[in-house]
């Protein structure tokens, strides 16, 4: 049996350990949190490397598990830029001191004051519009009018929602809040839970079927999951309704992103967010997901323009984020599940 | 001189062995301690009030959530209880068309992962799922008598379901070891068939049914994947709505640590409970005598076997087929995915090796010293798997990330450098975390082999000469062989289905299947979530197949 050899046991194990051990920051480049899935980032991200030259790193996971790493990362965290699917979470990593100002003519000229942090923290990139869409078998769009007539005794078990538990419907129902007050919130809300057909459902892709099925009349949907669903089957007797046009606007929320306040590459990360905003990313971040575009100077893709312009909420997005927590309570209260 | 070196070679011996022992005897506690950093991090979310959404919960969901969980554990409780024992009898001690080919492949099922098997059971069962659909268009009927499968029954039949190959592994194996001959016994003592199953197989096989058991609820109760597909709200949503909507992690933490008390008051009671009794084995097993069936109980066995193995792998994995097929057509990038798998397969196999050899010692070292502060560690180390995935997630990182700030504050200060993250972001993150989960899982069917090894076995080979090494090897191991085996495939399966820890912990472009799915699944898009679900099961197939089959005789 070898003897044991105390010199050679350690060289193994820091060897062994060499092995694991997390590679050095490269000097040019951008390491990106994102909770916007890869499929969605990358594109634009291999356009960027392209032109400047900057490597861009990136890991994605679930909004919170970013935000909660950020945090216990602190002054240490690799991560130059968070993406995020919505606007709450980004309001969410301001609030914790996770993201630094940006300053850039760039950004303010490009993005609407609407979909960007009003102390410029972070930065819509697309947009996600929450619209209605009815099963045009069994609903005349002259019935439609805005969410808040969803809660309309008329709808009695015709409406299909997802569940509370998605931010989409949490920043809605917030700037609902915003809008209206708590109180009147609250009625809108416990009216579309009187008017559901069916328990709330997992997801907007769900909800769309059910309506096509003739299960329910009409859903609150993000417009893309509507376009993925005809772009499988076009027959589907679905379309698009615009609501409050003649008030408030549809209701839009963002991905978008932010620089954050410990990030090692700084500059190079301001860089990439002016790029994904400018006229050759905007294309490619909004129609890889049939979102659209944040700035409004860039076409929208044929396929989603083909569903019409709409007037936008204009109440900055600030509101989704600051009403969140007291979005989610007034569901529970209305039994919103 | 000559003598002097004997001296000299038995001091070292006696040395080396003493430090070996206490080295061996800490294991236990070095991974109570590593359960407990992530714990603690939960616990000490108390010190920050959290009362303001206390008081909302008690008032709105939590009586309801309370309700929802406690039917959902009983449920699969009672489910996976009934079903696993059930077919690790059927499966040990009968003999029945199939019976081969079935004691292996009803352990298929553990590779899907739960929350595939709850959106395809929801995809065909649901109202636009094509059954309904079809009976609709043929019956000309609203069909609001076809039972809801978003229902509490729907959740509780898809988990028992995925969860059952737990029970039925560790049953099985104890059935297999003792069942028939403990039947003869008890029939030999007048009981007939059944009562000598209910009377003295049953109790007998108690600590692995129970081990299984724990291990389902413990699944069940930290489960958030199948859950959120049937949008039924039970404590861990409530957890994760507190933590993701509300952005109060201590609240969510506050919750957590109520979770962990009440699985961490099962376990021990579950174990207070079994160590009043001992178990032993009677006979090394040899090839026992199948009780063969007759006429149509042959096929009334088959046909359930069947019906299961329909229901928790067919199906899902027929629909998965299809939705792979259909994502397929664009061009794949097949080298980033053969990179996938390869990633999936060396994390789930560096997990279970390593999970294997800490359990394997700490379940030792409990044997040899069985007072009770070793007991009480062994117990903490194995509460990992029943904190939702995301909550230890975190806390293994906060630690962590503490460490990594203290060293580099450290190197910047005396040398200057900059050295940026140094554990996160590497393996070794990954494998402490996974390790931290999963011990409960490796632990129940390692400790149930140990039980057999009784100490008249251990007087018997040290009779013979045998004693340390040459014991444990030749008289320890044959034993252990095959509850080893059984922690390393579930471990095995487990890390690569597992999502959350893997998200947070990798290092960068270490994508896994299961990331791969999580992606997917996050924006929707289940359809291209098939083709790594698929690739994901076939995957996990592989210790099932290198394993099982070697423990089948």
């Amino acid at each position: 049996m070898p003897r044991f050899n105390t010199c050679r046991f350690f060289v193994a194990v820091s060897f062994l350990f060499s092995l694991f051990i997390a590679h050095p920051v490269h000097a040019e480049e951008v390491v990106v949190y994102s909770a916007r899935i890869e499929q969605l980032i990358k594109p634009m991200f291999d356009a960027f490397t392209k032109e400047t030259g900057i490597k861009v790193k990136y890991t994605t996971d679930n909004e919170g598990a970013l935000l909660a790493r950020l945090e216990a990362e602190g002054k240490n965290t690799p991560a130059d830029m968070l993406i995020t699917a919505d606007a709450g979470n980004l309001w969410a990593a301001a609030q914790a001191g996770l993201l630094k100002p940006v300053k850039s003519e760039v950004l303010e000229n490009n993005i609407p004051a609407h979909l960007r942090d009003p102390k410029n923290e972070w930065f819509g990139l697309s947009i996600r519009a929450r619209t209605l869409i009815y099963n045009t078998k069994k609903v005349k769009p002259s019935e439609l009018s805005t969410y808040e007539d969803l809660a309309d005794p008329k709808w009695h078990k015709r409406l299909c929602l997802r569940t509370s538990k998605k931010v989409y419907n949490q920043s809605l129902v917030a700037m609902l809040i915003a809008e209206h007050g708590e109180a009147e919130a609250e009625r809108i809300v416990r009216g579309w839970v009187a008017n559901l057909a069916t328990d709330p459902l997992s997801d907007d892709t769900r909800a769309l079927e059910f309506v096509a099925a003739g299960k329910c009349d009409v859903t609150l949907v993000n417009t893309y999951y509507f376009g993925r669903l005809m772009q499988k089957d076009p027959n589907l007797p679905l379309a698009v309704f615009w609501p409050n046009q003649n008030n408030s606007g549809v209701h839009v929320n963002i991905s978008g992103a932010g620089i954050t306040h410990h990030g090692r590459n700084g500059l190079a990360a301001v860089k990439l967010l002016e790029f994904l905003s400018s006229d050759k990313a905007q294309n490619l971040f909004a129609d890889v997901n049939m979102e659209y575009p944040a700035n409004p100077r860039i076409k929208v893709d044929p396929f989603v323009a083909a569903w019409g312009s709409f007037k936008q909420n204009l109440m900055n997005l600030v509101k989704a984020g600051e009403l969140q927590a007291t979005a989610v309570k007034l569901m529970d209260r209305a039994g919103y599940q | 001189m000559e003598n002097k070196t004997l001296f000299g070679r038995e001091f070292f011996r006696i040395i080396l062995s003493h430090r070996l022992m206490t080295i061996w005897r800490v294991v236990p506690f070095i991974a109570a301690a590593l359960v407990l950093a992530p714990v603690g991090v939960v616990f000490s979310s108390f010190l920050a009030p959290a009362s303001d959404i206390w008081q909302h919960l008690v008032e709105t969901t939590l009586p309801q959530l309370l309700i929802n969980t406690l039917w959902l554990a009983l449920g699969v409780f009672v489910g996976t209880a009934l079903l696993g024992v059930s077919l690790a009898w059927f499966t040990a001690v009968y003999e029945f068309p199939g019976r081969r080919f079935f004691s292996w492949a009803l352990l298929l099922p553990m590779a899907i992962p739960a929350y595939v098997t709850a959106f395809v059971a929801l995809g065909l069962f649901d109202f636009t799922g094509p059954i309904q659909t079809t009976l609709r268009a043929w019956l000309d009927n609203d069909l609001s008598w076809f039972p809801d499968i978003r229902s509490r029954l729907g959740v509780i039949i898809v988990m028992t379901l995925a969860f059952y190959p737990y029970v039925y592994l560790l049953a099985r194996n104890a059935f297999v070891s003792q069942g028939k001959r403990s039947l003869e016994v008890a029939q030999s003592l007048g009981l007939n068939r059944r009562q000598g199953f209910f009377k003295v197989v049953l109790p007998m096989a108690r600590p692995w049914i129970a081990g299984g058991i724990m291990l389902v609820l413990m699944e069940t109760l930290a489960d958030f994947g199948t859950v959120a597909v049937f949008n039924y709200n039970t404590f861990t949503t409530a957890i994760y709505k507190v933590w993701f909507s509300m952005f109060s992690l201590h609240a969510a933490s506050q919750l957590a640590s109520l979770l962990i008390i009440i699985v961490f008051v099962v376990i021990v009671l579950e174990q207070q409970f079994r160590s009043r009794m001992r178990y032993a084995e009677n006979k090394r097993t040899e090839r026992v005598q199948r009780i063969r069936l007759i006429g149509w109980h042959n096929w009334l066995v088959t046909g359930f076997v069947m019906c299961v193995l329909f229901l928790a792998f067919l199906l899902p994995v027929t629909q998965l087929c299809i939705w792979a097929m259909q994502s397929f057509t664009q061009d794949y990038d097949v080298a980033r995915y053969l990179e996938f798998l390869w990633h999936s397969l060396s994390l789930s196999g560096l997990a279970a090796l390593l999970v294997c050899l800490v359990v394997i010692t700490m379940v030792y070292a409990s044997r040899r010293y069985p007072d009770s502060a070793t007991r009480y560690a062994v117990r903490t180390a194995i509460i990992g798997y029943a904190l939702p995935g995301t909550v230890l997630a975190i806390g293994v990182y906060v630690p962590l990330a503490w460490l990594d700030g203290q060293i580099s504050e450290l190197v910047q200060r005396w040398l200057q450098i900059e050295t940026g993250q140094l554990i996160q972001g590497t393996l070794i993150t990954m494998l402490i975390a996974y390790l931290i989960r999963f011990m409960a899982v490796s632990h129940y069917p390692i400790d149930g082999a140990m039980q057999r090894i009784t100490h008249s076995i251990d007087e018997a080979a040290m009779s013979l000469g045998l004693h340390g090494w040459a014991m444990i090897r030749k008289v320890h191991a044959p034993i252990l062989k095959s509850g080893i085996f059984t922690a390393a495939t579930l471990v095995f399966v487990d890390v690569m289905k597992e999502m959350p820890i893997t998200l947070m912990t990798r290092p960068f472009g270490w994508d896994t299947l299961a990331i791969r799915i999580f992606e997917m699944t996050s924006e929707g898009q289940w359809e291209q979530a098939a083709l790594p679900a698929v690739t994901l099961v076939v995957a996990g197939l592989i210790p099932i197949f290198l394993f099982m089959r070697q423990t089948e005789k």
